[in-house]
């Protein structure tokens, strides 16, 4: 590749073994595993922030372990700087470890009760041997501190967590991020823990971090406003593997894959006046222990063709340069949705008949789906309850 | 009329009598729910926690109502003092709710002295045999956590089943029939009654959790954080489906979040709380579109959307007070922009910027017709 790339993800798989019974050790059983991140590859320039967005269970928490190394791969290659670090040990993975921080989730956990500000933010340093007294470490904690907007310092540095506020508890998890001038971080939902007003702050923090620093970040999501205020590129995961991937307002405002369209035409918008069209998928997430076959997102797609899209592995088409979409049908999808509307409204008699057999048969199992919830509700409007 | 009169003379000790804030909604109408000067606080050591101050609000037949606010900001006490399930430190201070023009909760005597544990015991009683008749049947709720708002240990049916035994007077068979129906109603597979809430997914308890608010078929239904544990595909259907059904069925609902988009999306009139006071109230539209309070401006800019263009997100700067000793005069002045120094001495009024709209700032007038505007 001829760009510049800070990290390069490449085929990364990451396989978490099923736990079986004795019993099942017995019997001649292929061994189960949770497909958690599967074939995923990607790559985030200098000073760029990247999005990984996708619904819980997706594998973009386990994408992010796997980039700072908190898990092994399975398979697959992590380039950092040109060098492979996916399989790293000892003494080389800690030297690795230096330039690579994370922000987690939870400021109420992620920080130790019992330790102060200082001891928090001044650990990484102490464990990477950087500053060697202990007034060069304070030294360094209050600088991380203040690039983290917790002024003055000095203010803070003997403090600990239950005195903090959620908002300042996440800028000490910043801190502690920044206090060895990492040259690449992963934040794993770090607003979603948080309140409404201390939100915007913590992003802007982190946007400005970039500003004046230029350190690249994974941004882990599930919010897609709060993807789409925070990124330069979006990456959509869909149970283990990215399904669109390419430049933030394109995925927003011209979305090609199915299930990047029904996740976006989900999110509810601040304005009352706004009228927000829905689009339907069916179901739920399916388990990631037995995937489906072909396409990952067939069973639950709208435009899903027999033949085509339950057997052959969709492959990665380009639509638009840099916008990578992993469909049989990536060109014409956004074409096809429009036509599909109407047809919708002519099924409606078809599957209200469908519907008024099974609620007199009584039949249940697993049929009852989105569509028929709709169903439902013209049902119930011709039957004027 | 009278009745209020009264109530305001009866100032809680230690409260500086400061004017009383007038009532945001028409007086004299019938409503389904009135909630009028409500005060809530806690005991806590060191002091009370006064977690709902002074809010008042009405509602009719059909409407909902969304009550925004951040963590801490009384909106989950409103709801639970609406149903009387508060904790036994927290009490009602001042104030009264109306359900259907009857009061269902009122300032709690103080019970002091000989035999205390006893009077209070006997009030509980007498409370809990007042609101039996009302909970669920008349008012019900669907919970923060629905994850964790089922027993475990029975079939979701029965539970549900038992709500209903409760309030009306049907055989095992018939409940259970209804159960079926409810199921049916919000999408789920009928079948599936029998089975234990760890058997269904996060988003499929969460539509048990609503079958089970409508089973004595409620007039009011108050949801609290109904979707903040869900994904956005789940959320949506969620919501879509509280929708549809409350419009279906002609049900009041209070629903409760931080999130401004989803009341955006499914209120009619919105409520918005800081610190246990209410800040603004009006039409979702007016809010939206012309806050008037200072508090509601930050909280609107501080969300992302996915529409229109790419805003710079703006925070409010600072944390929430603390409700044991809050800012004197405004609660919100540390964190406002606008604040000037009437604002650390007096406490403002709410004022009507329009009909039906109402804001608490000395300065909602001049922010409403943008005289006042950021710097």
């Amino acid at each position: 590749m001829a760009e510049k790339t800070v990290v390069n993800v490449k085929n990364l798989k990451k396989y978490f073994p099923v736990r079986a019974g004795l019993m099942s050790s017995f019997a001649k059983e292929e061994k189960k595993f949770v497909h958690a991140v599967d074939d995923v590859s990607f790559n985030i320039r200098p000073g760029e922030i990247y999005t990984l967005v996708g619904e819980s269970g997706c594998g973009k928490t386990t994408t992010g372990r796997l980039l700072t190394r908190l898990e092994d791969p399975t398979d697959g290659h992590i380039y950092f700087r040109g060098k492979d670090i996916a399989f790293l040990k000892g003494k080389n993975l800690k030297e690795f470890r230096r330039n690579v921080q994370m922000i987690f989730q939870d400021p109420y956990e992620s920080l130790n009760p019992r330790l102060t500000v200082f001891a928090t933010v001044s650990e990484p340093l102490i464990v990477h041997h950087v500053g060697d007294t202990i007034d060069e470490r304070e030294d360094l904690a209050a600088k991380a501190l203040e690039a983290s907007e917790l002024k003055p310092a000095t203010e803070y540095l003997h403090r600990y967590p239950h005195e903090l506020s959620g908002g300042q508890r996440q800028r000490v998890a910043i801190a502690r991020a920044l206090a060895l001038r990492p040259e690449f971080i992963v934040a794993d939902e770090p607003v979603s823990m948080l309140d409404v007003s201390i939100r915007a702050g913590i992003l802007n923090l982190l946007l400005e971090l970039r500003e004046k620093y230029g350190i690249p970040y994974l941004f882990i999501t599930h919010d897609l406003s709060v993807a789409r205020y925070m990124s330069d590129r979006i990456g959509v995961m869909y149970l283990g593997t990215l399904v669109e991937t390419g430049e933030t307002e394109k995925i927003i405002k011209n979305p090609h894959h199915p299930y990047t369209r029904a996740l976006l035409s989900s999110v509810p918008v601040p304005d009352p006046y706004y009228k927000r069209e829905r689009k339907k998928i069916k179901g739920d997430l399916p388990s990631p222990i037995d995937i489906p076959k072909g396409c990952r997102f067939y069973p639950r797609c709208p435009f899903a063709q027999k033949g085509i899209c339950d057997t052959k592995k969709p492959p990665i088409v380009e639509v638009e340069p840099g916008h990578m979409v992993m469909c049989h049908f990536a060109k014409d999808i956004p074409a096809m949705d429009e036509a599909m509307e109407s047809e919708i409204e002519e099924d409606v008699e078809l599957g209200e008949k469908l519907l008024r057999e099974t609620m007199k048969s009584g039949e249940e199992g697993m049929l009852v789906k989105e569509e028929k919830v709709e169903d439902l509700e013209q049902y119930e409007r011709e039957t004027a309850f | 009329m009278e009745d209020i009169e009264i109530k305001e003379e009866q100032v809680f000790e230690g409260e500086e009598s400061s004017e009383t804030s007038p009532i945001p909604y028409p007086e004299g109408e019938e409503y389904l729910l009135e909630v009028n000067h409500l005060k809530v606080y806690f005991d806590v050591i060191g002091g009370k926690v006064k977690a709902v101050d002074d809010v008042s609000f009405a509602m009719k037949p059909g409407e909902t109502l969304g009550l925004v606010g951040e963590s801490g900001c009384g909106k989950t006490t409103t709801a639970f003092t609406i149903t009387r399930l508060l904790p036994a430190n927290g009490n009602i201070i001042d104030g009264y709710i109306k359900y259907k023009g009857k009061t269902i909760g009122e300032k709690e005597p103080e019970i002091k002295g000989f035999m205390k544990d006893r009077k209070k015991r006997k009030l509980y009683k007498e409370r809990e045999a007042m609101m039996a008749p009302i909970r669920w049947a008349e008012i019900s709720m669907i919970f923060q956590s629905a994850m964790n708002a089922f027993n475990p240990v029975h079939k979701i049916g029965d539970q549900i089943v038992e709500a209903i035994l409760a309030h009306e007077n049907v055989t095992k068979e018939e409940a259970m029939e209804r159960a079926k129906e409810l199921f049916k109603l919000v999408g789920l597979p009928p079948g599936r009654v029998v089975g234990y809430p760890h058997e269904f997914s996060g988003g499929m308890r969460q539509r048990a959790m609503i079958a089970m608010a409508l089973a004595c078929s409620p007039s009011l239904l108050i949801a609290d954080e109904p979707t903040t544990a869900l994904d956005v595909i789940m959320q949506d259907r969620i919501l879509a489906e509280i929708k549809r059904l409350q419009k279906k069925l002609g049900i009041a609902m209070i629903i409760i979040t931080h999130d401004v988009s989803v009341v955006a999306e499914t209120a009619d009139k919105m409520l918005v709380m800081y610190a246990g006071k209410m800040m603004e109230y009006g039409e979702i539209g007016e809010l939206f579109h012309k806050p008037a309070h200072p508090y509601t401006i930050g909280l609107l800019a501080s969300f992302p959307s996915i529409k229109g263009e790419r805003k710079k997100l703006k925070s409010i700067a600072g944390s929430p007070p603390d409700l044991v000793n809050p800012p004197t005069g405004c609660r919100f002045h540390p964190r406002c922009k606008y604040a000037k120094p009437i604002c650390m001495e007096k406490e403002p009024p709410l004022t009507e910027v329009s009909p039906g709209h109402w804001a608490a700032c000395h300065f909602a007038k001049e922010i409403y017709s943008g005289e006042l505007k950021e710097e």
